[in-house]
């Protein structure tokens, strides 16, 4: 689907006007409270949001996506943008395996009449010590964990990326090991912040951008937020992930942001947020430290980066 | 055959062709237009063009061996200075837009990451190449030292591609090919001069 940069709306209108369609179901006054009265539904004002700091803008849609990795549609920045094209992401199935009560496949019209999409803005940060504020739509990814019903013996959740070589042309090339693969904990995966996305600024998932659907754990190296997933595996023992395969002495499974730990090749103290001009200090957990500090109070982060 | 006077004549055109694209690229870059990442976008190009210009100095040597067209070597040294210019421009996008001078922090970057420290060695050696290179210097410096001074510029191509190999993340098709060029243009110095001896007898 291709969309013009006149269409699309500024975040700022596009809650505006969601909120003022809840708030014509409403009565007037309760429209003028609707940030507690709706916290817990889509109005975009839920905690994550507030969780955001004062100095976080967020980033244009043309930002967002025209500049991301995604090696499926090659290795370049620009690239994604560019060769996603030909990509068809409906109909969409998932695959449901490992240490679960019934492995099945899900149709995502399925898994999606069962959920609650909410907004959720996150600030995103490569490794590349770029980043960015995104305005997701997606669910929690705990609410699939529990349709998926994991036994207790599963441990650790593995997501695999769509192989089609031929609409992504960045897969024709031994780049990296295809498909592209990611892991977590359970405990990561259960998260409240970590989510399956959807969509972004209120438009369905990009093609570039992981489409129809992608993780999100927003206080790791984006690299671990792996799009376009047709598999989710449940086990008992770490998986192995793509990038950690290609290059375990600069990406470790758990990747997640800290500005204490270098890379051999970026410097993790620093970042350009993309559309300022200076470099901004990296914050712990990409500032998500109150929420997930706990996860790893056992783990001594400089061994398991 | 081209003569010197050939060569000497397409200098004001190739000293345009190889300036212009760092004039593009500042204005691209003041009037916003160098995408959304413009340091970055900046400095990637500023450091391939430097690397480019390296790898043709190398090979005009090498293609002077052809005897109708040996005096391409009147080119060398203005794309050589060139070369220099783009490498100045590319680290003074990385100390100053990039890390707005912070000196403490950019010389832990240069120890730290091994690919800033091959780019930088390779800077580091591209200045007393830069500043010998006019008539009078190797007049002064006689001919056989300038020689040798001017053979720094191996380690600085070797290091050069180095330092673009380290940086890309996966696909090292580029800089593959980059340092193939270069190690092929070296061999066949090489092998000019274990044959050279038997050729005087």
């Amino acid at each position: 689907m291709k969309i013009l940069g006149s269409e699309i709306t500024p975040y700022k209108t596009y809650l505006n006007r969601r909120k003022f369609i809840k708030g014509s179901l409403a009565s007037a006054m309760l429209a003028t409270v609707t940030s507690t009265a709706f916290a817990n539904h889509d109005s975009g004002l839920s905690i994550y949001t507030k969780n955001l700091n004062e100095n976080d803008k967020l980033n244009s849609y043309e930002e967002i996506t025209t500049y991301n990795n995604f090696y499926e549609f090659g290795t370049h920045k620009k690239h994604p943008h560019l060769n996603s094209g030909n990509f068809k992401p409906r109909p969409w199935t998932i695959k449901i395996d490992g240490l679960v009560k019934k492995p099945q496949t899900f149709d995502l019209e399925k898994i999606l009449s069962n959920v609650t999409i909410e907004d959720r803005v996150y600030r995103l940060r490569c490794v590349e010590a770029w980043s960015m504020v995104i305005p997701w739509q997606g669910f929690q990814l705990s609410e699939l964990i529990k349709m998926a019903e994991p036994l207790s013996s599963a441990k650790y959740v593995q997501f695999v990326t769509v192989f089609r070589p031929e609409e992504m042309p960045g897969q024709q090339k031994r780049t990296i090991i295809w498909p592209y693969r990611e892991g977590l904990r359970m405990d990561e995966a259960m998260n409240p912040l970590t989510i399956l996305a959807t969509g972004l600024y209120g438009h369905e998932m990009p093609n570039q951008n992981g489409a129809p659907i992608r993780l999100v754990v927003p206080w790791k190296y984006g690299f671990k937020s792996i799009k376009s997933i047709v598999e989710i595996r449940f086990l008992d023992t770490q998986p192995e992930t793509s990038w950690e395969t290609l290059a375990p002495w600069e990406y470790g499974f758990y990747a997640n942001v800290n500005p204490n730990v270098n890379h051999p090749r970026w410097s993790q103290g620093t970042e350009r947020r993309i559309g300022e001009f200076k470099r901004r200090e990296t914050l712990m957990f990409n500032g998500y430290e109150e929420e997930v500090a706990h996860l790893y109070k056992d783990l001594d982060l400089t061994k398991f980066y | 055959m081209f003569s010197t006077k050939n060569f000497n004549r397409s200098k004001p055109v190739l000293f345009i062709l190889i300036l212009f694209p760092s004039l593009l690229w500042a204005f691209q870059f003041v009037t916003g237009n160098l995408g959304v990442n413009p340091i970055e976008k900046l400095m990637d190009e500023l450091g391939l063009m430097a690397l480019r210009l390296i790898i043709i100095t190398l090979m005009i040597t090498t293609l002077s061996n052809i005897k109708s067209i040996k005096s391409i070597v009147v080119l060398r040294r203005m794309i050589g200075l060139f070369a220099f210019y783009y490498v100045c421009l590319h680290f003074s996008t990385y100390i100053i837009l990039d890390h707005f001078l912070d000196m403490q922090f950019i010389i832990q970057d240069i120890i730290k990451r091994p690919f800033i420290t091959f780019g930088f060695i390779s800077f580091l050696f591209l200045i007393p190449l830069a500043s010998t290179s006019t008539n009078n210097m190797i007049k002064r410096l006689g001919f056989k030292l300038w020689k040798k001074i001017h053979y720094l510029i191996y380690p600085v191509a070797i290091l050069a591609s180095l330092h673009f190999y380290v940086l890309v993340r996966a696909d090292k098709t580029e800089p593959v090919i980059y340092m193939g060029i270069i190690i092929l243009l070296l061999l066949h110095r090489i092998f000019k001069r274990l044959t050279r001896p038997q050729l005087a007898q």
